[in-house]
């Protein structure tokens, strides 16, 4: 039996409807459990003595000052850290030529960043290890940085790791088609730079992690805010030799994450082997220069690039030459060669053309690695392609939607693959842009734009279609060889009081999993959300999952979920025949009632049933299965990605004066296929796209050219503040993927990929006149007055 | 910690309306002292320079930077944070807005944003939007992009308007 989803009068019709967030009300009381709000008996503290450079050779280590500091209770160097620890190389093999040294929990011999851990000071209190971490003196040899990507393969640029050869880390290079032809013969070619710079998550709640070890019991628990616990179970396990089933990781409370908690950092697996080698709980919270120095960062992007059109504006080719600087380490066990992959990937994503080309050069440097961010690479795909579908729209003269509808993939298209052999089941791009058109009423903002300009304002329309990589299948890490699960369980089981339990292996970081999987169980069991608990976030409870990353939530850990409650309905009404003398198949259950399916007449509460069950199994007929409880386990398989699409728009003006750029309004329309839950995918898409304008307007992290970090604090990187975000109109349009019954794929990125785009777009409509061009982020006033001439030494 | 700073000082202030009695490490923070020693976890360290809100708490009346303020400074201080508050259903309407709207997502951010949206809504009336937004500008909200959260004050001001309370 299918779920009559076009009903919205269903019986139990919760998928589809806001439901309130079962975790929210304790998380506005304060009653939030986030890892720094655990204590443990015993717990002793860990703070780190950074490379204060971006490149040295650790010379001698003085501990003596250190250690006399009270409260100190050991103090660990690199070297007594790889005898219980074994070092990591993030390498995939299906990327191919991925290249990365071992990389250990504390530097050994040599720093490759400012802010790489180098000692670890555990003592009784914060204050005290923190203290004694500024006493650690060691003497760093400097060598020379390498800071800049362009440059890191040049002769004269030192090698950073010798042993690899080159400071290359991968590159790949797609060619589609006769590219260099369609660029000799096109009607009007346009070439561009663009520049994305170097961000980080900047989560509210630092990187944090507390870990126990019981010899006793020969157990490793670890407190973590972490996207993907199972994957960190195996990490610990294996780098700490430690049997997989003897590590338990739970994720509780968790303070934001966008990406940047679900890889593995050398300070978090240092706590990990520290708490093993003292037999006490070891925390570590992460401040916030550790968080700008050390978290992952993300973009950082250099890239020259065309487009080819002829005079009806369709796209004859694109030209991509992407360049990213990494960082010294690929980042374990994603790597770093993700983010440069997907440009190649994604480029010219929404458009149907036959020449394609695109490299991605990544290079190895003396900075924070940098690794997966929410959206990975398609804030800078998207930038690339609708920076150039743009500039050649204004070449020919035609209007930017215009040329846009001349070009993507027809809504009946489908199933089709792209020409960068991305493979797409069912996108509509056409609807969205036709809804957006609607909401944001764009011959009215033509107007209001124009008569603007009347008055001396600059006024700019941005668009920007787009598509985002959802619903991961093992084709993203899996055949790499990383044991990062694309597959994710559910199991949902009904208890004596008729009331359900789901554990699922995705875990909740604040997107609203929990809500979205009790509406989904909800729907799939029978009962009322209300009466479903949602139990995420701990690998000794939960079935075997992937976790939260790369919008796999709610069309991955959903359809599990949907799976799991449709197969407990089947046992439920099984049990149910019996005790009513009936065909199951006449039975359904509403509401929390066993109810003739026809009539909706109720039979009996399952509170009843479950009091049979569980107390009167003697009245039950011998070889009745009476197991309410059900697993199921979901994996997509026909395609290696659910690819979602949208379209965004950004109105706003600049001030050419002072360089001020002011949104005014922003409109996104994007399709996520099946909406569970209206509001919070609302909420996902507005929370992206200011992720975006943060990107397009004001995140920068700045370095000298030493690989000296210059603004690790809040107050030196900008991160959108409410005074200057617009508000954001929301519209969907519903494509759901044939993959899975629920037909959900993933909304958490989609703002953030497209938003930069519609304001870089936006900015240079409304600078056209003025002949200013912007492609260098984030658009600073300074940036904007320089492009204006205002601005010349 | 220099020396100066290892120095105790004796405080005496309430908290959530109850008589606390300290002794407290001269440079030790207030949103350490709330966390650590009271365990009101409810508010947040996060930026440590006073610039992201996630500390804020309530101090004789106005949103106070938990991170910029010593807990020696608090001596005779009246301070309130999200778990009095609560308690004393002080801010419920606006609690109830914010689950409404969703306005929250992680809630590392919550307990200091409904702080200082209190102290705009104390105020009396019914703030703009823009007003709005300028008030909370001082706490960072990373996951829900502030709109969500601009709606849940903006309600709570009408609402509050409409009963003739403050």
């Amino acid at each position: 039996m299918t779920i009559p989803f076009n009903n919205p009068d269903r019986p139990n019709s919760y998928i589809g409807k806001t439901v309130p967030r079962p975790n929210a009300t304790k998380l506005v009381q304060g009653r939030g459990r986030y890892v720094d709000d655990i204590v443990l008996p015993r717990m002793l503290h860990v703070a780190f003595s950074r490379s204060p450079v971006a490149h040295a050779k650790i010379g001698t280590i003085d501990l003596d000052e250190a250690k006399a500091v009270k409260g100190v209770v050991r103090i660990f160097t690199g070297a007594d850290l790889a005898e219980v620890c074994t070092p990591w190389v993030a390498v995939l093999a299906h990327l191919k030529g991925l290249k990365s040294p071992p990389e250990h929990p504390l530097a050994v011999d040599r720093a490759c960043w400012v802010g790489e851990p180098v000692v670890a000071v555990v003592a009784t209190t914060r204050a005290a290890a923190e203290d004694a971490a500024s006493l650690v003196v060691v003497d760093y040899e400097e060598l020379p940085a390498v800071t800049n990507t362009m440059t890191a393969l040049d002769k004269d640029t030192p090698v950073i790791h010798p042993e690899l050869g080159d400071n290359l880390a991968f590159r790949r290079l797609h060619e589609e088609g006769d590219v260099d032809a369609a660029f000799a013969n096109a009607h009007k070619v346009v070439f561009a730079s663009f520049r994305t710079a170097r961000h980080t998550g900047v989560t509210l709640e630092p990187r944090s992690i507390l870990v126990d070890w019981n010899p006793a019991e020969g157990q490793m628990t670890a407190y973590h805010a972490t996207q993907a616990p199972h994957m960190m179970q195996t990490v610990f396990a294996k780098h700490l030799d430690i049997p997989e089933s003897r590590v338990r990781v739970i994720c509780g409370d968790v303070g934001g994450s966008y990406g940047i908690k679900v890889h593995v950092y050398p300070d978090e697996v240092a706590t990990a082997a520290i708490a093993k080698v003292l037999g006490r709980p070891i925390k570590f919270i992460a401040d916030r220069l550790e968080s700008f120095s050390t978290d992952i960062h993300a973009r950082d992007h250099e890239i020259e690039a065309k487009i080819a059109v002829d005079a009806d504006g369709k796209i004859l080719a694109i030209d991509v030459d992407d360049w990213t600087g990494i960082g010294p380490y690929s980042v374990y066990p994603r790597t770093s060669a993700i983010e440069g992959n997907q440009v190649v990937n994604l480029c010219g994503g929404p458009y149907d053309f036959a020449n394609y080309r695109a490299q991605t050069t990544v290079v190895f440097q003396n900075k924070t690695p940098t690794c997966q961010y929410r959206a990975v690479g398609h804030p800078i795909a998207v930038a690339i392609t609708e920076g150039l579908v743009d500039m050649a729209a204004a070449a020919i003269g035609m209007d930017p939607v215009e040329i846009r509808r001349r070009n993507m993939y027809p809504d009946d298209a489908y199933p089709v693959t792209s020409p960068a052999k991305m493979k797409f089941e069912g996108l509509s791009h056409h609807a969205s842009m036709d809804k957006l058109m609607e909401m944001m009423d764009y011959d009215a903002l033509r107007a209001d734009q124009a008569e603007a300009r009347k008055r001396g304002k600059y006024r700019g329309i941005g668009i920007a279609s787009f598509i985002e990589l959802t619903n991961p299948s093992p084709f993203m890490y899996g055949i790499g060889g990383a044991r990062i699960s694309a597959q994710d369980g559910c199991t949902v089981r009904m208890d004596p009081d008729g009331s359900v339990v789901a554990l699922s292996g995705v875990t909740e970081q604040g997107q609203g999993t929990e809500a979205m999987l009790s509406q989904v169980v909800a729907e799939g069991v029978g009962v009322l959300p209300s009466q479903v608990r949602v139990i995420t976030g701990d690998t000794q409870v939960t079935p075997y999952g992937g976790g939260t990353w790369a919008s796999r939530g709610a069309g991955i850990g959903g359809e599990a979920a949907l799976q799991a409650a449709r197969a407990l309905r089947g046992s439920i009404l099984e049990v149910a025949a019996a005790m009513l003398q009936a065909d199951a198949g006449q039975l359904d259950i509403r509401n929390g009632q066993i109810v003739d399916a026809d009539s909706g007449e109720e039979r009996m509460p399952l509170e009843e049933l479950g009091r049979i069950v569980y107390f009167r199994g003697d009245t039950l007929p011998k070889d009745l299965p009476r197991e309410l409880v059900q697993t199921r386990h979901f994996i997509t398989m026909e395609y290696p990605f659910a690819f979602t699409n949208g379209v965004q728009a950004s109105y706003l003006e600049v001030d050419t004066d002072t360089g001020v750029v002011t949104l005014l309004k922003h409109w996104c329309v994007e399709d996520c296929g099946r909406v569970i839950n209206p509001q919070l995918v609302d909420e996902q898409v507005r929370g992206g796209i200011v992720q975006g304008l943060g990107g397009a307007l004001y995140e920068e992290i700045h370095y000298d050219e030493d690989g000296q970090l210059l603004n690790g604090s809040m107050a030196d990187y900008l991160v959108p503040m409410a005074a200057e975000m617009p508000d954001m109109v929301v519209g969907h349009v519903e494509t759901p993927t044939k993959e899975s019954e629920l037909g959900a794929k993933g909304a958490g990125e989609a703002g953030t990929a497209g938003a930069p785009a519609a304001v870089m777009n936006a900015i240079n409509d409304a600078l056209r006149p003025l002949g200013a061009q912007m492609t260098e982020m984030p658009f600073t006033p300074e940036r904007i007055l320089r492009a204006l001439g205002k601005l010349q030494d | 910690m220099t020396e100066l700073f290892r120095d105790k000082v004796d405080v005496s202030m309430t908290v959530n309306g109850e008589p606390v009695e300290a002794r407290v490490p001269a440079g030790q923070h207030m949103i350490d002292f709330l966390r650590l020693e009271l365990g009101l976890t409810g508010a947040h360290a996060s930026c440590e320079h006073g610039v992201c809100g996630a500390c804020t708490i309530r101090v004789d009346g106005d949103a106070v930077r938990g991170c910029l303020m010593l807990a020696a400074q608090a001596d005779g201080a009246k301070v309130w944070t999200v778990e009095g508050l609560t308690d004393t259903s002080a801010i419920s309407d606006l609690q109830d807005a914010f689950v409404e709207r969703n306005a929250l997502q992680c809630g590392f951010c919550t307990p200091g944003m409904l702080v200082a949206a209190d102290e705009l809504l104390s105020r009396g009336g019914v703030p703009s939007r823009a007003e709005i937004r300028e008030h909370l500008s001082g706490n960072y909200c990373r996951c829900t992009g502030y709109e969500a959260i601009i709606d849940a004050v903006e309600s709570v001001a009408k609402g509050r308007a409409v009963k003739g309370t403050t």
